[in-house]
């Protein structure tokens, strides 16, 4: 069958279930985009909802550490080296691509192994992976300290601002003025860490959550399971991107993340202090770790006046009802997280709302 | 950010595999993957490492669907 006869027989399937109001949270960014490029929501019946989560790790990087690394970028002798999506991105003050013009070493890089090549070749200055992302990319900065640690390369640390999804998910299951019903659970970060983590969605909170790949069919199939465990009257985390997630994640890349790492309490933006939902690293790797070579200040997170990614990181409102989205915030000149990353909720919505020419306000 | 595709092992060197990902070679780190690599298997890659071994009919499957939404565009 084609992808549009698969998509129109899913369709009708969740109208058929459809009924009472359903409110679906999609947990992660790359789901956000997905959704937004191909125009689900307003595929889907009125009764059934989604609303963006905080499954962007750019985005839910809090101002004080973006400040932090700023410092460090401005440090002589430093080089930062991070994935491109981190460099506009505003702290308080400046970013990192504007520390750059003014003379900062900062470098793109695709892995932690580029960083690690970049060490090995400047052995006269410090190299700082910034460590930004969720358990798929945790296992990755892992090994770079285990490449690192077998080297001796000592001019290699990483700043980890790491987050893990599972605390942040427990919160938002419980808040009142988002009332979710169901989540549509982050595909590649349970091709890590498998189902069990999740289990308490169901187990604790009695609430559906489906495990969904990346194409537009995975998440109308995903809306499908979580409607149908409403109408079978049960709760459970379900697997529907079966092609690549096992019930048991990939147990030596879990493994990496609990040799390497030990769960802190941490501030996501917008949000605010979520606990044991961060990463550090344990004292044996503290030669690797930017926290302790460097004597880093400790900004305030502040917020920035106008921009509603907070909550709309938290599902509680949609970029739409950002008075500033499109206006004077978009891509070329962001001024909340949210517009930065390209997998950030007002992105992606500003990207796909202009070509389908649908009204952005 | 958490974004990982499909790519099919070519050769293996200590830790890393050469793999063929979407039509372009590329090196990747093979550390975090449990079992015994082969040419010819599949694995998921992520910000330049193999974070597991995929089945090959489910490897198969995705690509098919990535290559059918290229091909047909979005409904
Ligand atoms: S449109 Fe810009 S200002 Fe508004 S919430 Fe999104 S990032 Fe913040």
């Amino acid at each position: 069958m084609s992808i549009k006869g698969k998509a129109e027989e899913l369709l009708a399937g969740i109208r058929q279930l459809s009924g009472e109001p359903f409110k679906i949270m999609e947990v992660c960014g790359s789901h956000t985009v997905a959704i937004a490029k191909s125009g689900i929501r307003e595929l889907l019946p009125e009764s059934v909802q989604l609303v963006s989560g905080p499954g962007c790790p750019v985005c839910v990087t809090d101002n004080s550490d973006i400040d932090r690394f700023l410092s460090l970028a401005q440090t002589p002798g430093v080089i930062v080296a991070t994935f491109g999506d981190m460099l506009r991105v505003p702290g308080s003050k400046t970013s990192l691509q504007a520390v750059r013009a003014e003379g900062a070493d900062v470098r793109v890089v695709y892995s932690t192994l580029d960083a690690l090549e970049i060490s090995r070749q400047n052995p006269d200055k410090e190299v700082v992976f910034l460590g930004v992302g969720f358990e798929t990319t945790i296992p990755t900065v892992a090994v770079s300290v285990e490449i690192a640690e077998r080297e001796h390369l000592s001019n290699y640390s990483i700043l980890s601002m790491h987050k893990l999804v599972p605390p942040v998910l427990e919160l938002l299951v419980t808040d009142p003025e988002v009332g979710l019903d169901g989540f549509i659970n982050p595909g590649h970060v349970c091709s890590v860490l498998g189902t069990a983590p999740f289990e308490f969605i169901a187990g604790k909170y009695q609430k559906p959550s489906v495990v969904a790949g990346f194409e537009a069919l995975d998440i109308l199939e995903a809306i499908w399971m979580l409607l149908r465990q409403r109408q079978e009257k049960r709760a459970a985390v379900e697997i529907q991107y079966s092609r690549v997630v096992k019930p048991e994640g990939s147990p030596k890349a879990a493994e990496y993340i609990s040799r390497y790492f030990e769960p802190v309490d941490a501030v996501w933006r917008g949000i605010g202090r979520v606990p044991q939902s961060g990463l550090r690293l344990k004292a044996q790797y503290r030669l690797f770790d930017a926290e302790m070579k460097f004597d880093l200040p400790k900004p305030k997170s502040v917020n920035t006046p106008g921009c509603l990614c907070g909550e709309i990181l938290k599902g509680r409102r949609h970029p739409f009802n950002c008075r500033l989205f499109g206006k004077a915030c978009t891509p070329l000149q962001p001024v909340g997280p949210c517009m930065v990353s390209s997998e950030g909720s007002c992105a992606a919505y500003y990207r796909y709302s202009q070509r389908r020419g649908m009204s952005a306000v | 950010m958490c974004l990982a595709i499909p790519a099919k092992v070519i050769n293996i060197v200590e830790h890393s595999a050469e793999v063929d990902l979407m039509g372009n070679s590329r090196q990747v780190n093979i550390d975090l993957v449990a079992d015994i690599l082969k040419p010819g298997d599949y694995v998921l890659v992520h910000a330049g490492f193999a974070l597991e071994r995929l089945d090959e009919s489910t490897a198969q499957e995705t690509l098919a669907l990535l290559e059918e939404v290229a091909a047909k565009g979005e409904y």
